[in-house]
């Protein structure tokens, strides 16, 4: 099995394995992974539907446990049931950016942000958090009143206001055509370089990945491959 | 068989939908049980009472008289439209039985030996009727005779016309004049203390003073005679004879609280059942609304394939005619019991050979058409926006819920409330329409809540008005006839009496223009002090020495009020007619009373002192030897006994009123349950992927919670005081329809009703609370953040 870690990460999991019981057939969604994300770091997850990436993802920011394996964060377990530990860990340590956005369609952007920074310990001024993804001046819309790639930067925002040191990103660009996209992953690469935030982005999109420091190819449940690339590029130069 | 997909589409959706399906049907379920229970008992009183009316030939009209000579009775039955004439001998007695401390009660009626009587017939459960010669012979009323365990041959003592007789039990029997035995001056049936016997003609008549006269007449007319024009002839007939007016079989007093109650049944089976309905109607169409908004692109495509509008339709249609037929398949049977145990309560209370329970379907397709209808009639805007919606448009997600700032109102939002609460009001605001039914839903059960507790607090209060506060005597006795001042000072020395005061009651017609009633007219002393009269606040009303007091409802029927004048026509003695003024209006919630000062009364009547009721304060522990003497004492014509008067009240309305009551508060309950869980249901499945990024953003499962329970919290709050606004309404609403010259149901609702009704709801909702609260903390996060809205 390729090795899938450098020297011990912010986020680091040993043989991580998550199997689904759907009916009388059991679905092995990851079938042993190891994985480290460290500090700074931009990890695409690169690989077809079914692959175990979003199951990873997931797993890494502790909306799921995994089966079998161990996962830590900075030293502590995180491979755990404990529902308070994981809301903690959710609240104070991860971002999360969905293909859809997920925003609340009550509250304007900077008040979706603010859902975020109000709980988080070390936060970000929402209205900085909107300015750092080009939005500063549409801080009072609702997101009825958002293009699409203006939802997925808002929620992008939102993700980072509270300084997360890890931001899991699941598609973030599968809903936008391709100009919006290169939009938002500006963003998710700037936060990245800004604040060097631990960041996993998930993809379908081959081009993406010469964005990230490093590329993980699934297949089946494991990491089939692993590229480090030299030099990371721009999302403006990327095609896809 | 095989099912059309959609049809199998359907019977799943309704299995998803269970929990709401099951809400929806129990809320129409409880409104189809009052329904139909409501319509079936009151099928079940009238048929049985019309049936055993015209067995027994009940009479037509009735009237009374001092003493009239028989030769009258051809002149009777000359007036046009008559048809039978009955002429009796009917008396009050004060009855002895063997081991029952308390004087009884008795009215004798006098029956032609052996044949019976024409109208008016005994239907004899045992025994047989009067023998000729046997003067001691009587029948006893059936209640009468289970109350004491009487059966024929037992004997018992009665004090008739001054002499204490012993008679001899020969028959038990149902009579359609007492299906409703109530007392002389009592205010509820009680078996115990009231018993009528049926006496052989002759020895009525012997021992009244009687022979060849009457003192009763009751008349059966032809079919489409004028009861108007019979009643007035007789009254000019019998004036000479001290007659104080005939009757119509309507204001019978038995069949007039047998008909009463059936109206009270009927508008009973109108206010609740259409709350529930309505309740009902709302919430199925919240459901289907739901429904339809997540079922989008399974409408868009069924179109695609060529379904017609009206397929859409009336498949969504079918699904809320499902849970509504669910509902009344519930209530049918739950009415039909409910009916059954209510006929068998009245069975104790109203009198006849067997009240057949045996409903028709008629209440019940009427309870379930009102509720397919009303569960139709809510579907209606939420299956015709599903029929139109284009299938194009259809496939495609709905935009999301456009919001908008509310000017100040956001202002005032941002500086004031963090974010989660931000979400629950905008919320609120963005359908204000949907929150208001929401809380008028939760109001609705609030409301009934409070309509049920608040009999006990009306009954209470008009027993603590009536039998303490404005009556304080213990015992009441009315004397045979009249006597002068003297009897006073006769009673106080019975054992235990402590005082004695006295009054006169003489019955008189008030006119004013075209309204009249009869009614009696109480003289109370200037001294007294054991009656007292009290205004609509509670102050109390002095009778000044001249003019009339009217009770409110009196003077409500005649039109009159304070310082209007009223036409009082005697109707005893010399019978004279004067004009006088009401002096004041006072407050009573049971009976049309009114009083004059007593020598006032006497000057009118053109008479001295005199007095035929007596008012008497005693000494309870002396209470076996007064009812000793007082049985013995050949003046007294009736004995009213205050505790038992009270005992009986709660026993015989307790006991059925806390059942009834129980009922309400279980369908309050199902209403409250029911609308707050729907409502709840429909937020979470609108809301899950709000629940869910809360979630995930990192706040806890009570904080995600708080969003949905926060809502459903505040539209509760909202509702509890919009509840007990409509409760009062309800109240003031029944009250006014049950209102009857009899009984007023006094509006009065102690706090601690509005307390109880509060936290049952409160209670209820916290239930529902705690099973969405589940709901949230289980949620699945992936998926639901996954799928696309």
């Amino acid at each position: 099995m390729p090795a899938a870690q450098t020297a011990a990460g912010t986020l680091s999991g040993r043989g991580l394995v998550k199997t689904y019981h759907v009916g009388e057939v059991d679905i092995h969604a990851l079938r042993g992974v190891d994985v480290d994300v460290c500090d700074g770091e931009l990890v695409v997850l690169l690989g077809p539907s079914g692959s175990g990436k979003s199951t990873l993802l997931n797993i890494l920011g502790g909306l799921d446990t995994p089966t079998a394996g161990t996962l830590e964060f900075r030293g502590t377990q995180m491979d755990t049931s404990d529902e308070a530990l994981l809301t903690r860990y959710r609240r104070d340590h991860v971002g999360f950016v969905f293909q859809f956005y997920n925003l609340v369609a009550s509250l304007t952007a900077e008040e979706n942000v603010a859902l975020v920074t109000e709980i988080a310990p070390a936060p970000m001024a929402p209205a900085d958090a909107l300015a750092l993804v080009g939005l500063g001046a549409r801080r009072d819309a609702f997101p009825a009143q958002l293009s699409g790639g203006e939802q997925q930067r808002v929620a992008i925002a939102r993700a980072v206001a509270k300084q997360p040191d890890v931001l899991l990103c699941d598609e973030p660009t599968g809903a936008l055509d391709s100009s919006t996209g290169v939009l938002v992953l500006d963003a998710i690469a700037q936060v990245n370089r800004d604040l060097g935030t631990a960041t996993v982005v998930i993809t379908h999109n081959q081009g993406i990945a010469d964005m990230a420091d490093r590329v993980l190819f699934f297949g089946d449940g494991r990491i089939v491959d692993e590229r480090r690339n030299a030099t990371r590029r721009a999302p403006s130069e990327l095609t896809w | 068989m095989r099912l059309h997909p959609l049809d199998r589409k359907l019977v799943r959706d309704l299995w998803r939908l269970r929990g709401q399906a099951l809400a929806i049907a129990l809320i129409l379920g409880s409104g189809v049980a009052v329904l139909c229970s409501s319509l079936a008992v009151v099928e079940a009183l009238t048929e049985t009472a019309n049936a055993f009316y015209e067995r027994q030939r009940f009479a037509h009209v009735f009237a009374t008289a001092t003493r009239a000579p028989v030769q009258l009775v051809a002149r009777i039955r000359e007036l046009p439209g008559v048809q039978t004439v009955e002429a009796r001998v009917v008396k009050y007695a004060t009855l002895d039985v063997p081991g029952f401390e308390e004087p009884v009660n008795g009215s004798l009626v006098s029956v032609p030996e052996e044949r019976g009587p024409d109208l008016n017939r005994l239907h004899l459960r045992r025994g047989a009727l009067p023998r000729r010669g046997r003067p001691a012979d009587a029948v006893v009323s059936e209640a009468f005779a289970e109350a004491h365990g009487l059966e024929p041959g037992d004997t018992l003592g009665a004090l008739i016309n001054g002499r204490r007789r012993t008679l001899e039990i020969s028959g038990i029997a149902l009579s359609p004049e007492h299906v409703y035995a109530i007392g002389p001056g009592a205010i509820m049936p009680d078996a115990r203390l009231y018993g009528v016997l049926w006496l052989g003609e002759e020895a009525l008549r012997a021992a009244f003073d009687l022979d060849g006269a009457f003192n009763d007449v009751s008349l059966a007319l032809a079919r489409g005679a004028d009861p108007d024009a019979v009643i007035h002839a007789l009254d000019r007939l019998l004036a000479r004879y001290g007659g104080i007016g005939a009757i119509p079989r309507a204001d019978q007093i038995s069949n007039w609280f047998l008909t009463n109650e059936i109206r009270q049944l009927r508008s009973m089976a109108g206010i609740l059942p259409t709350i529930f309905l309505v309740v009902a109607a709302f919430l199925g169409n919240m459901v289907l609304a739901r429904l339809i908004a997540t079922e989008r692109a399974e409408i868009g495509l069924v179109k695609a394939f060529g379904y017609s509008n009206a397929d859409v339709a009336w498949h969504y249609a079918k699904l809320v005619l499902a849970m509504a037929g669910l509902g009344v398949l519930l209530g049918w049977a739950a009415g039909w019991w409910l009916g059954r145990w209510t006929t068998v309560m009245y069975a104790e209370l109203f009198r006849f050979p067997t009240l057949y329970y045996a409903p028709g379907p008629g209440p019940f397709a009427a309870a379930a058409v009102a509720s397919l209808g009303a569960a139709l009639a809510g579907a209606v805007g939420s299956a015709r926006r599903a029929a139109r919606l284009p299938p194009a448009e259809a496939m495609r997600p709905p935009s999301p819920a456009a919001y908008r700032r509310a000017g100040w109102l956001s202002t005032a939002l941002q500086r004031v409330f963090e974010q989660l609460t931000r979400i629950v009001l905008r919320q609120l605001l963005r359908w204000p329409l949907r929150a208001l039914l929401t809380s008028l839903g939760v109001a609705a059960s609030v409301a009934v809540l409070i309509m049920a507790f608040q009999w006990v607090d009306a009954l209470d209060y008009m027993v603590d008005s009536f039998f303490f506060d404005q009556q304080r005597q213990d015992v009441t006795v009315a004397l045979t006839d009249q006597h002068g001042s003297g009897v006073r000072h006769d009673f106080s020395r019975l054992p235990g009496v402590l005082a004695v005061e006295a009054h006169r009651a003489v019955p008189v017609r008030f006119r004013n223009g075209p309204r009249s009633r009869r009614e009696s007219i109480i003289g109370l002393p200037a001294d007294g002090a054991l009656e007292v009269l009290k205004d609509a606040r509670g102050a109390p009303v002095a009778v000044p020495p001249a003019g009339v007091v009217l009770s409110r409802a009196l003077a409500k029927r005649l039109g009159v009020q304070r310082g209007d004048r009223v036409i009082v026509e005697v109707l005893d003695g010399a019978r004279p007619v004067v004009t006088m003024p009401v002096s004041a209006v006072f407050q009573t919630w049971i009976g049309t009373p009114a009083y004059m000062d007593l020598d006032a009364l006497n000057r009118v009547l053109g008479d001295g002192p005199v007095v035929d009721i007596l008012l008497l304060r005693v000494d309870a522990a002396r209470l076996p030897e007064l009812y000793r003497a007082l049985k013995a004492t050949p003046a007294v014509a009736a004995v009213g006994l205050r505790r038992a008067a009270v005992d009986n009240f709660d026993d015989t309305i307790g006991e059925s009123m806390y059942l009834f009551i129980s009922l309400y508060a279980v369908f309050a309950c199902t209403i409250a349950g029911g609308v707050i869980y729907n409502s709840m249901r429909i937020a979470l499945s609108e809301r899950g992927r709000e629940l869910a990024t809360l979630r995930v953003l990192g706040f806890s499962g009570a904080e995600a919670s708080y969003v949905l329970l926060g809502e459903a919290a505040l539209l509760v709050l909202v509702a509890l005081p919009l509840g007990c606004v409509l409760g009062l309404v309800m109240i003031r609403m029944m009250a006014a329809s049950f209102e009857t010259e009899l009984f007023r149901i006094p509006p009065v609702v102690e706090p601690s009703t509005y307390g109880i009704a509060l936290l049952i709801t409160l209670f209820t909702a916290a239930a529902c609370g705690v099973l969405m609260q589940r709901r949230v903390v289980r949620l699945d996060l992936i998926r639901v953040l996954k799928t696309r809205e």
